[in-house]
């Protein structure tokens, strides 16, 4: 199992190339050699920091690339600013776009009594994305705890895969066919985030997660 | 519901876990590593390892430490202790750890925080401030004066206005250590942990005092505290995280739990 994962310079990679390889995966980082997303097996676009970094996609041509290997349904993960990237764009950012693959777009937390950025261990309410069980959430029971740090969310909607509530409920993981992503870190989830990492790698275009 | 963190935390003294009162009688308490994963396994939320000794000849021992503990470990993992510049720093993320704790090279220089948080994120910065209360101060809590050199020196300045500070360079969260309660399992300052939890947006962590479940139901209540670092109370098997948070779900602290 080969997964692509991409650096564009936003943070940490150790953590998520670690995990992976924990769980079996042999891991290739690349970060404008396009040939690599081209052949990939699996794509991971972690993400720690600002939305503004994803800059960097468009400025490497890997955006035109991971958008031809969505189409060609390779499996998909964001992670973080990953996920957010997966949207339309983000108030975080707003000259930059996102991949447009989910239309809306992220926003930052609403003003509350609540501390911004959100931060630490908060529960899932996994829910079924357009009717069908969610693949990467397979496994999951009603309130496990996964590891957050963010001030910018996704909006709950029909590809919504799991619900989490912060000052407002909110996008915790977003599902379309071989398109996911996750706003907490399932690589310091514990073991609940090894199991998600777990589908991911086991998805399959066909069939069901195994 | 969001909960609040129980983050275990290492002394590491030349790549072995060390126990001691006020960093005296150090006894060794085991491999970091395997410390770690117990930890993780007994419930902790977030574990953190701090170079007690932090010299410049221990910082391969340090890396290789960090590189063995963050193997195997799937939860948030903060090392601090000599990391003085973003190169330490970065070495430091390379060797697998998720967040620093910058302490003294901070206050030297603000502007590492921001210089940390650029390549690395916001929530990977996390300042560390060592703080007694200030007796000749009108308000001895708002007064707190900062502390260095493992509360020896002070500063010159408010724990209150470089926490502000600290947030507005870029730091993700403070690790609030009073140094009046440091040691003495009497419980944490409560009221200083709740003045700089109101003073900023970002999570506090409160450690220094910790003796009792009675304690962590305070500071996590009275304190607003966002999360609490115990390390004496988990050493020698005395308690775990599980344990204390089975204690603290009962009371009706938000935890996270099974875990």
């Amino acid at each position: 199992m080969r997964v692509t994962v991409i650096d564009y310079k936003a943070g940490n990679l150790t953590s998520v190339l670690k995990t992976l390889r924990h769980l079996g995966a042999e891991t290739v980082v690349t970060d404008d050699d396009l040939t690599l997303v081209e052949s990939a097996e699996r794509i991971v676009l972690p993400g720690v920091g600002h939305f503004a970094a994803t800059e960097r996609l468009d400025a490497t041509g890997l955006t035109g690339a991971i958008r031809s290997g969505v189409a060609r349904g390779v499996p998909f993960l964001g992670i973080c600013v990953g996920m957010q990237w997966l949207y339309a764009g983000s108030s975080e950012a707003p000259q930059q776009p996102g991949l447009g693959h989910f239309s809306e777009s992220c926003t930052r937390f609403a003003e509350s009594q609540e501390k911004v950025p959100h931060v630490g261990w908060n529960s899932l309410e996994v829910r079924p994305v357009n009717g069908i069980a969610s693949r990467l959430l397979a496994g999951v029971e009603p309130g496990e705890f996964v590891y957050f740090t963010h001030s910018y969310k996704g909006p709950v909607t029909a590809d919504t895969a799991a619900v989490t509530h912060y000052i407002e409920p909110f996008a915790a993981a977003v599902e379309r066919g071989n398109v996911m992503g996750v706003q907490f870190h399932p690589e310091k989830s514990g073991e609940t985030g090894l199991k998600i990492l777990r589908n991911f790698l086991a998805w399959q275009a066909k069939g069901t997660v195994c | 519901m969001l909960t609040k963190r129980i983050i275990a935390c290492l002394d590491v003294h030349a790549g072995r876990v060390v126990k001691g009162v006020q960093f005296v009688d150090l006894v060794d308490a085991g491999d970091p590593a395997t410390q770690a994963a117990r930890h993780a396994k007994e419930g902790a939320d977030e574990i953190v390892l701090l170079d007690i000794t932090a010299t410049h000849e221990g910082r391969q021992t340090l890396l290789d430490t960090v590189r063995r503990t963050a193997r195997d470990l799937f939860v948030p993992f903060c090392v601090g202790g000599g990391i003085k510049s973003a190169r330490d720093a970065e070495q430091v993320f390379e060797a697998g750890a998720d967040k620093v704790s910058i302490n003294s090279a901070a206050l030297a220089d603000p502007t590492l925080i921001s210089a940390i948080g650029s390549s690395f994120g916001a929530q990977a910065v996390v300042v560390a401030i060592d703080a007694r209360r200030d007796p000749k101060a009108a308000d001895p809590v708002r007064g707190a004066q900062v502390y260095v050199h493992g509360g020896r020196r002070p500063v010159g300045r408010t724990v209150v206005e470089w926490a502000r500070e600290a947030e507005q360079r870029g730091a993700g969260e403070i690790l609030l250590t009073s140094m009046d309660s440091d040691g003495t399992r009497a419980g944490f300052d409560c009221e200083l942990t709740a003045a700089v939890s109101e003073a900023v947006s970002i999570p506090v962590i409160a450690s220094g005092g910790a003796g009792t479940v009675a304690h962590f139901v305070d500071v996590f209540t009275r304190g607003k505290a966002d999360a609490a670092l115990a390390a004496s109370i988990f050493h020698f098997g005395v308690s775990t995280s599980r344990s204390l948070k089975e204690e603290l779900a009962e009371v009706g602290v938000p935890v996270r739990l099974p875990c």
